[in-house]
């Protein structure tokens, strides 16, 4: 028996040594690869395909084959990377941690435990019930709701690779403030009430559960699921935003987007909110579209009110919301949420 | 041996349905499996996540689908 034990936890580290291995190796590769896409991609356009260097169709083609690999490579990295950190983080164990917690600091709280918590916007409800029903405040609820699909791993590694740190950073913070304050103040108005009436009743038997334990193994495997899952869901979208950002930006004239959604059309805000809050993508798709529009001069103040509303608010998550909240309640939360990216975008086109 | 799955009807739960099945008619193992759509009935297991497998009043898995080699293991225990 404990040679077996022995030779068992043997193997194991065998595995674990030939995983960094690999892993190291891998990293390698994707660097090499990833400092040689700009060539790659001119030299695709200009001299294997018959494109006239610097006309509009190059540009916008050259667009495509670069940010294609590009935004693929740098999915794949950061979702595997994050995949390792959430196999730490389970619902479950953010909502121990939530309830009994007090409202500012849980509201702080819930926010930033929304971006690492696995969550799928398809189990809205049951952990809208799982933490209502425990304790833990609507309003720190709603921070997390609003913080999870908002701050994601998708969209920071992607404005990082696209846009720069500044811009990943800023759109972390504002969102996080977003999802802070949005929860707060829903906390403040007190709409407990205004939660339809079987949540409350509802009788939760508490089923058992085991607590998985899972080796450094397990977690590797869980970061590959999450890349296999999550890219085999968003790699249409990312392509079809890519297409479009190449569209924008070949053919669409420069300066054009300053005039439309620059910092001195007082409305380009609101607008933007307006059409992005029925919009749904998710944040795969639509930040090679915002890189585009950045590109041609639009403010980003607007451009990030438009991807945050886009991201954030979503029609099919309010249908699936209107299972436990009241109309007015929704139409609060939908309010508040769209308040809080209205300054958000006006605060900075004003200071940038 | 009580199975059950609980989900609104997504992608994930079906699968998880799916292979369920797969597993019980390869195995030959008496059980029953039911669907749990219901989002009142999902809640009131206390689970967060969906689709989760529920065997004999206990959550084998929540919030992902499980793999097949899992499934076995629960099965067969």
């Amino acid at each position: 028996m404990e040679t077996t034990t022995m030779k068992n936890s043997k193997n194991t580290n065998i595995m674990m040594m030939l995983n960094l291995f690999l892993g190291a190796v891998g990293l390698y590769l994707w660097w090499m690869i990833y400092h040689v896409l700009p060539k790659v991609s001119s030299w695709l356009t200009y001299n294997l395909l018959p494109i006239e260097n610097g006309s509009h169709l190059g540009s916008s083609v050259e667009f495509f084959l670069y940010d294609t690999p590009k935004v693929m490579m740098l999915l794949f990295l950061v979702v595997f990377g994050v995949g390792i950190i959430r196999s730490f983080f389970t619902p479950e164990k953010t909502r121990a941690f939530l309830s009994g917690k007090s409202e500012f600091v849980g509201n702080i709280l819930a926010a930033l435990l929304g971006i690492i918590t696995p969550f799928c916007s398809c189990s809205a409800v049951p952990l809208f019930i799982g933490f209502v029903t425990a304790g833990v405040p609507l309003g720190v609820t709603f921070s997390f709701l609003i913080a999870a699909p908002m701050v994601n791993e998708i969209a920071l590694g992607l404005l990082y690779g696209l846009l720069g740190w500044k811009v990943a950073a800023i759109y972390m913070g504002t969102g996080l403030f977003i999802a802070i304050g949005a929860g707060w103040v829903i906390g403040r108005l007190k709409l407990e009430n205004h939660i339809e009436d079987w949540v409350t009743e509802t009788n939760v038997t508490g089923v058992t559960m085991e607590e998985e334990k899972l080796t450094w193994n397990d977690r590797i495997v869980y970061g590959w699921d999450a890349v296999k899952e999550i890219i085999g869901r968003v790699w249409i979208y990312v392509i079809l935003g890519i297409a479009v950002g190449a569209g924008i930006h070949g053919f669409v004239p420069e300066g054009v987007m300053a005039s439309i959604m620059g910092k001195d059309s007082w409305w380009s805000v609101p607008l933007s909110v307006v059409i992005g809050v029925p919009m749904y993508s998710n944040a795969a798709g639509i930040i090679p579209v915002v890189e585009a529009l950045l590109g041609k001069g639009a403010a980003l103040g607007t451009v990030l009110a438009f991807m945050m509303s886009v991201i954030a608010l979503s029609l099919p998550e309010m249908v699936i919301l209107r299972k436990v909240l009241k109309p007015k309640l929704i139409a609060t939360f939908i309010g508040v949420v769209a308040s809080g990216i209205l300054l958000v975008g006006y605060l900075f086109n004003l200071i940038i | 041996m009580e199975i059950k799955i609980l989900g609104p009807g997504c992608a994930k739960c079906n699968k998880t349905e799916k292979l369920v099945r797969e597993v019980i008619e390869e195995t030959g193992i008496d059980a029953s499996v039911e669907k749990v759509s219901d989002m009142m009935q999902i809640a009131s297991y206390g689970v967060f996540g969906t689709p989760s497998v529920i065997i004999d009043n206990e959550v084998k898995c929540t919030g992902k689908v499980p793999k097949k080699n899992d499934i076995k293991a629960w099965l067969t225990k």
